[in-house]
């Protein structure tokens, strides 16, 4: 088959999963942002990809920081940056959503205008402060390298991180949603905006508190990107719709179904990446989930309910 | 004061709009601009096409497109492959190694015309693709959608990821399409060349007047009942199904009417720019066009037109002076329109301009104070 | 149960399940041509979702629905409005953007299609016809002004209206006077009884005295079933009725 031994085949399915899953991580941190703004408030956040990218930007300042100033504790630098990206993407998340975002929440298509208005600004004011050039973190030592799991196999360390902070913030999402009395007043926002209005929860509060904690968890995905590629000021531009497929084409309001379609589209991807060009591995992709969500438009993990 | 009054005398203000910009685009322009300058506001006249689709599709039904940029596209590509295909004859590219075929074809090792290619030797055929083809796909993109009722933000979203799809598949096939520099090199059009001030100056004109025809068809579908069809749906779609009317059937026909208004704009594109790119296809030139409309006014045929045409030439003049500040002034803008003007110059026209002139009227005909119009529509 | 009836609307063993919960459960229903049907019912008995699988907003999960004689599940809305029901919802539902003319004139019956639309003729027989109309239901002043300025009472009559125009062979009405003033109540009792005339209609209400006023037949829904059928009398005295209404 394709002129490779079984062994090589296997050797290059593993290794081809093996980049799908960081692709997965990306996807999944990015579309877990997104999926909480989206599915929760039904609000388009066209800018999300920068907020990823503003968490990046963070995460590269940190870095200088820590090199210039505190070149001791340099191996830890990242979990700082991650707290860094987190508040600083929130906080502008928070401030956007009082600007801009609660002007329009009857307008969802207006919202999509207004926030690719934004991305735009978000853009320039990247390339003004950081440059045009893509810049890269130095990555701390114990974070290099790469672990032979058998003798033609081998795994980056740095992705292994990725997917472990992956899993992490996954499961404080799924926590801070099922078992956290935010989680709980989300959803009842959701279920029934009016209702929940009445019986005492503070519904303006709750949405900019969502839109915020989106943005925060796109600045943790930023700074986690910077492990794995660099970053430009228009980074985040690359993965907003495949994003957005993931989103929709989980089921907008399932994080289960975010997982399942990030990871699906992560590894049909990166498995026919091998047997195609890049390009045409993802227009194929990008087909194929469209042409699923034409048949499937509630996306693939969804209740039925009585309207 | 009835509402009906107002009605008609907005009809007659799309008239006279309508006029208006027939007079500007057809004389004071020509005769201002030179050659150069003029051959621009003919690039930026091709983006009103869209526009003017735009208003049916976004402003009336509330389809919003995030992907007219496709339909654009795939109408200047296919003007482009019988452009080139003329220009490629056997005698133009006698120094390739198999001549006959476009360059960038041998370039990369092709040594036949693709077949899709080989009716586009023939300019009727040409012709009728600019409208077929983008027709087509826009309905096969929104038939499936609609029936099953998809609209909304997935509408924008799936039409931007067929955006995204379609401008990979340019630049990652290269040999069949020329790749991320587009179709370039087009000379003539059955033996006319197109490249000449003198040409330029005539297709300048075929343009003008097509968006002109463009804005009366506009016109037409929308003072049509169709039309109200169309508000209603914006409006309660849920009900217009039980007033007995196939909500898919509307949505789709006025989704491949504004597909091939914008492709009819492709087409002049390329005839006037001369060459076509994936970069007037993806993501970025799509939701571009949706702000030319939405800053003149996604409700009034004859704003999107001088939307387009003002934003446009801020763009030039900023990207001249300013390059920087450009992006910054676009996403400003974005938000400004849909923040505080979300009906655009022609909605303040219509709310400020128009009262003030008809105050002015009144007090000159010393007719009673109420004649001030109700807020249109 | 006969396969083929004479009814005009004959619903018969129709389910519909949401997610496990069944609305209707197994439910039969008749309408003769010309009956005048009230449904009642306590608040989530499967009233409105009735009205629902009739007019195919929703779809049924197991059972037939056949309007004279011919299946209608699995036919769109606007089919089955095509057909001749014709449906009036609880909360005015008109086209605020429209004047009061167009909302009338949008509900005429012909022209349905994207080209009798595009190509769509105002003749002087379709002026004179939304005219007619616009005076029954006390809306002639009103009829060049937007729809979105009309009072609430106002919309309802002009969402009957736009169902007069239509001239439907079953008519439905979901709660058809709730939250109107007295006075708007007179004047929509007195707009009903002239629509009802020559046709079929099934009134969804709440509000007894008004379904005493109208109803020839009743039927009572709880749980998504049928339980009580009858005259009105009839119904006052079943001894489970009064059971589900005053509670346990």
């Amino acid at each position: 088959m394709f002129g490779y031994s079984f062994g090589e085949l296997g050797s290059i399915f593993a290794m081809q999963a093996f980049s799908g899953l960081i692709l997965f991580s990306v996807f999944l941190l990015m579309a877990l942002g997104l999926a909480i703004i989206f599915g929760q408030m039904g609000v388009i956040n066209m800018a999300h990809g920068e907020f990823m990218i503003l968490g990046a930007y963070m995460t590269y300042l940190t870095s200088h920081i820590f090199q210039a100033y505190l070149p001791g504790l340099f191996s830890i630098y990242f979990f700082v940056a991650m707290v860094v990206a987190f508040i600083v993407s929130g906080a502008a998340g928070l401030a956007v959503e009082w600007i801009l975002i609660r002007h329009l929440y009857r307008r969802p298509l207006d919202t999509l205008l207004a926030t690719w208005g934004l991305s735009l600004m978000m853009q320039q004011a990247f390339r003004t402060i950081f440059g045009a050039r893509e810049v890269g973190v130095e990555l701390p030592q114990w974070m290099m390298g790469a672990l032979p799991v058998t003798d033609v196999i081998e795994v980056q360390i740095n992705g292994l991180f990725v997917m472990a902070l992956t899993l992490l913030i996954t499961g404080g999402v799924a926590l801070l949603m099922f078992r956290s009395r935010w989680g709980l007043q989300v959803r009842a926002v959701v279920t029934n905006r009016v209702m929940s209005g009445a019986v005492g929860i503070d519904t303006r509060r709750i949405d900019r508190l969502t839109f915020g904690l989106g943005c925060g968890i796109a600045g943790i995905a930023g700074a986690a990107f910077t492990m794995i590629g660099s970053t430009g000021p228009t980074s985040g531009q690359l993965y907003i719709v495949d994003t957005f497929l993931v989103v929709v084409f989980g089921g907008a309001q399932s994080l289960i179904g975010t997982i399942a379609s990030a990871f699906t589209i992560s590894q049909s991807q990166s498995t026919l990446e091998f047997f195609l060009s890049g390009s045409m591995a993802k227009v194929l992709t990008l087909l194929v989930v469209i042409g699923l969500l034409m048949l499937r438009p509630q996306g693939l993990f969804v209740l039925k309910v009585r309207k | 004061m009835s509402t009906a009054n107002t009605t008609t005398k907005n009809r007659h203000l799309e008239l006279i709009g309508i006029g208006l910009i027939a007079l500007l685009i057809l004389v004071v322009l020509p005769v201002w601009l030179d050659a150069f300058r003029l051959n621009l506001v003919g690039k930026y006249l091709t983006y009103a096409f869209v526009a003017v689709g735009l208003v049916l599709c976004w402003g009336y039904t509330g389809i919003l497109s995030l992907g007219q940029g496709i339909f654009f596209g795939l109408g200047g590509y296919c003007m482009a492959m019988f452009l080139k295909l003329e220009a490629s004859s056997v005698a133009n590219t006698k120094i390739q190694s198999t001549p006959g075929i476009p360059d960038f074809m041998d370039w990369n090792q092709l040594t036949h015309l693709p077949f899709f290619w080989v009716p586009f030797k023939s300019l009727p055929f040409a012709l009728i693709a600019v409208i077929a083809v983008p027709s087509l796909a826009a309905f096969i993109l929104s038939y499936a959608m609609f029936k099953r009722r998809v609209g909304g933000v997935y509408f924008a979203i799936i039409t931007q990821a067929f955006a995204a799809v379609l401008t990979i598949l340019i630049i990652g096939r290269q040999g069949y399409t020329g790749g991320i520099n587009g179709i370039t090199d087009l000379r003539t059009m059955w033996g006319w060349d197109i490249r000449t001030d003198g040409a330029k100056e005539i297709l300048y004109f075929a343009c003008a007047f097509l968006l002109i025809g463009m804005m009366f068809l506009a016109r037409f579908v929308l003072s049509s009942k169709l039309g109200r069809i169309l508000v209603a749906i914006r409006d309660k779609e849920d009900r217009v199904r039980f007033s007995g009317y196939d909500v898919a059937s509307v949505k789709v026909f006025i989704f491949c009417l504004a597909s091939a208004i914008a492709a009819v704009g492709g087409a002049m594109f390329t005839l006037q720019v001369g060459f076509m790119s994936p970069s007037f296809v993806g993501i970025v030139p799509s939701i571009e066009m949706v702000i030319f409309c939405a800053v003149g006014g996604r409700q009034s045929v004859v704003g999107a037109v001088v939307g387009t045409l003002l934003v446009n030439y801020a763009k030039t003049s900023f990207s001249e002076s300013f390059p920087e500040l450009w992006l910054f002034a676009m996403g400003g803008l974005f938000i400004a329109v849909v923040l505080a003007f979300p009906r655009g110059i022609a909605g303040l026209f219509t709310d400020q301009v128009v009262p003030l002139f008809m105050k002015w009227k009144s007090a000159r005909d010393g007719a009673t104070p109420d004649a001030t119009p109700a807020p249109a529509e | 149960m006969a396969n083929s009836t004479d009814f005009l609307l004959a619903l018969e063993g129709v389910t519909v399940s949401f997610d496990g919960f069944k609305a209707v459960n197994d439910l039969n229903l008749y309408i003769d041509k010309g009956e005048l049907r009230v449904i009642i019912g306590p608040n989530g008995a499967g009233k409105t979702t009735v009205l629902d699988l009739i007019c195919g907003r929703t779809r049924v999960s197991n059972g037939s629905i056949k309007f004279q004689d011919h299946e209608i599940t699995g036919l769109t809305e606007h089919e089955i409005v095509k057909r001749g029901i014709g449906r009036k919802f609880q909360t005015p539902s008109i086209y605020d953007d429209l004047s009061v003319f167009e909302n009338l004139e949008i509900s005429f019956p012909r022209g349905r299609n994207v080209f009798g639309a595009l190509f769509w003729n105002r003749t002087s027989e379709i002026i004179e016809r939304v005219q007619e109309i616009a005076e029954m239901i006390y809306l002639s002043d009103q009829i060049n002004q937007r729809a979105e300025t009309l009072s609430h009472g106002q919309k309802q009559w002009l969402e009957i209206g736009m169902l007069l125009i239509q001239d439907p062979e079953l008519l439905m009405l979901d709660e058809p006077v709730a939250g109107m003033s007295v006075s708007e109540r007179v004047k929509t009792a007195a707009l009903l009884n002239t629509i009802i005339k020559n046709r079929s209609v099934v009134v969804i209400e709440h509000d007894m005295k008004f379904v005493e006023s109208i109803a020839h037949r009743v039927t009572v829904l709880h749980q998504g079933k049928v339980l009580a059928e009858g005259d009105m009398e009839a119904i006052q005295a079943d001894p489970h009725v009064k059971e589900v209404y005053l509670g346990h």
